[in-house]
């Protein structure tokens, strides 16, 4: 049973999710029930999976028992029981959310929703190219559908340039997969990482032009620079707890990124070309997005562009490259992830209680609970704004000390000015939700308890990560240790002697192309 | 027969870009099907091309990889059920935007490209 589970994070989903769409009639509460208690369980099995992995210990699992490099592997490291747990968590406050009445809206919102969960939790385990690309197509096709959940002329238009969009990028994920294999014969990470490392002339210059691929496909999920205008319309316009999902799906696009940079390219020629990109992008983004933040005329467009204030950040840290900057990332990722989700909920229910306005940053009618939303908007401003003492601003003063020589002089800035526009931001379309409101109209509505329960799960964190700072970026740190040394995962999977037979077979196949 | 089957690739991708800069939503699926075409073609040939070579070991003298078969047939699956759903979102959007361009705006000046 033990070792067995690892699979249980995908596994369990999509069994729930089968059950889920199959159940088709049955009330809502039921599916609320079933639904709710596989997420938690989704939560305790991670929490294992996170106790196991931070000892240190690296698990694979080979599906169907083939062996590796020709099975497909799962692998966990500290890494990917991070963010398993980061998902588990962001997903119970969503779907507690939902179960307030966003489900009813469209159909079988909740077995898409498990059906996203088995994509993102497959994208963090596995050990192999082609698997991440299946994976990354489950959890597109369930936000496909999420994101049309209820319908109307927004969502379908937003959903329109996101699924051509993301149609491409996997046409571009292929062709980068096709690269590699010609290249290396293989598509397992740390078989191919072994073979990158020992790769010289034409080859090594089409793992070159591979890799970048891959990273502009990641960077399009990541939302990096050139490839982010989809993102502010798509989360505005998706429904609440949808959009709070979708926090983590940037992330996805980030975790990709690390996993390839350190694994498979950290000898490569293509190194220094990734860098370059990640971190010259990265600065761009964190620009760029505060200036929108300070544009934006509405609360969701507001935190669409907080999201990626927090993409910038984080992959500019992911191009500083040292474990020190690993570890800050690795601190400030959740923290970002899950306020940004919270975020995404508060403005709903922000929303529901000012009538026609909406999330509309202009005068309405005053709120029904404003002490409660003024409250936990406060928090959530606070956090999102990096301000002490909540754990945004540990991580970005860690981050901001890994910063090394010139770098500092780039990051430090626009790091402190995109918390500025951030605070800024966030005060006045505060200031015009809760005092600039009519007198006398208080609008009706009320917040239900799921509702309350969902925000407050995630906004726990941040005065939480603040508590345990001390394990948890220990833990941040050990991982960002186990990453900066890939040589550790091969040989515990691979053993200490390269696999010549495959390499024969390759000969006498013929050139690869 | 490499020169023809890049050429082919070639060809296909470079139509599927076009039309996948075109401004109405059908042009823009057709190109998404021609450059998927393009992948899966791609994809195929990553193993090296040959002639008179099973995928399997024994059927003939130099087997060929079997492994970018695979990975072609699950590209097609994938890209089958997307084109299905793109093309039903395409309609989706048609009828609740009012138009089939890709911004949704009405009218002939949304299309530049003409």
């Amino acid at each position: 049973m033990n070792q067995h589970l690892i699979i249980l994070p995908i596994l369990l989903p999509m069994v729930g999710a089968l059950t889920l769409l199959l159940m088709g009639k049955a009330s809502f509460t039921t599916h609320r029930r079933v639904s709710v208690s596989l997420t938690a369980a989704l939560v305790f099995i991670s929490l294992l999976l996170l106790d196991r992995a931070a000892s240190g210990e690296l698990s694979f699992y080979g599906l169907g028992n083939w062996q590796a490099p020709f099975g497909i592997v799962l692998m966990l490291d500290r890494l990917s029981a991070l963010m398993l747990t980061l998902t588990a968590v962001l997903a119970l406050g969503c779907v507690l959310f939902a179960s307030a009445g966003d489900d009813a809206k469209g159909s079988n919102f909740h077995g898409l929703f498990q059906l996203q969960l088995v994509g993102l939790n497959g994208a963090f385990l596995t050990g192999d190219l082609f698997n991440l690309f299946v994976f990354f197509e489950i959890l597109l096709l369930a936000s496909y559908a999420l994101l049309m959940h209820g319908g109307g002329k927004a969502r379908v238009g937003a959903g329109l340039h996101y699924v051509i969009l993301n149609l491409a990028g996997s046409a571009l994920f292929l062709i980068a997969l096709g690269v590699l294999y010609g290249a290396t014969g293989t598509l397992n990470m740390a078989d191919m990482a072994r073979r990158v490392a020992t790769m010289t002339g034409d080859q090594s210059a089409l793992v070159t032009a591979g890799a970048l691929l891959l990273v502009v496909v990641f960077s399009l999920k990541a939302a990096l620079l050139p490839l982010y205008f989809w993102l502010p319309r798509t989360y505005s316009a998706a429904p609440a707890p949808v959009a709070a999902l979708f926090a983590i799906m940037t992330k996805v696009g980030l975790y990709a990124i690390l996993r390839v940079q350190t694994m498979i390219f950290v000898d490569s020629s293509a190194a220094g070309g990734i860098t370059a990109w990640l971190w010259w992008s990265g600065l761009a983004t964190i620009v760029l997005a505060a200036v929108g933040v300070l544009a934006a005329r509405d609360l969701r467009p507001l935190i669409a562009y907080l999201v990626l204030v927090s993409v910038g950040t984080l992959l500019a840290g992911a191009a500083l490259g040292t474990p020190e900057a690993t570890t800050a990332l690795l601190y400030y990722l959740p923290h970002t992830t899950l306020i940004c989700g919270a975020l995404f909920l508060i403005a709903e229910m922000i929303g529901q209680q000012r009538g026609k306005a909406g999330t509309r940053l202009v005068r309405a009618r005053r709120l029904h609970q404003r002490h409660l939303l003024g409250g936990m908007f406060l928090l959530a401003a606070v956090a999102v704004a990096g301000l002490p003492p909540l754990a945004g601003a540990l991580g970005k003063l860690l981050l901001m000390q890994a910063a090394e020589g010139s770098a500092r002089l780039w990051l430090w800035p626009l790091l402190l000015l995109a918390g500025l526009c951030a605070l800024i931001a966030m005060s006045r379309a505060g200031s015009v939700f809760f005092w600039a409101s009519y007198k006398g109209e208080v609008a009706t509505g009320k917040v239900s308890r799921a509702q309350l329960a969902g925000v407050l799960w995630l906004l726990a964190s941040a005065p939480l990560l603040v508590v345990f700072g001390g394990p948890v970026s220990a833990y941040t740190q050990a991982a960002a240790e186990q990453l900066a040394n890939p040589q550790e995962p091969i040989r515990q999977l691979l053993g200490d002697d390269p696999a010549r037979e495959i390499v024969q077979f390759q000969e006498t196949t013929g050139e690869a192309p | 027969m490499e020169a023809l089957f890049s050429l082919v690739v070639g060809v296909l991708s470079a139509s599927g870009l076009y039309l996948l800069l075109r401004g109405r939503t059908f042009p823009v699926i057709v190109g998404l099907a021609l450059l998927g075409y393009a992948v899966n073609l791609f994809l195929f040939s990553t193993g090296g091309l040959n002639t008179h070579a099973a995928a399997v070991i024994g059927e003939s003298i130099s087997p060929t990889d079997p492994l970018p078969q695979a990975l072609v047939l699950t590209a097609i699956v994938i890209g089958f059920a997307m084109t299905a759903f793109v093309v039903i979102l395409a309609i989706r959007a048609r009828s609740e935007l009012g138009s089939d361009h890709v911004d949704g705006q009405q009218g002939e000046e949304g299309d530049v490209s003409r």
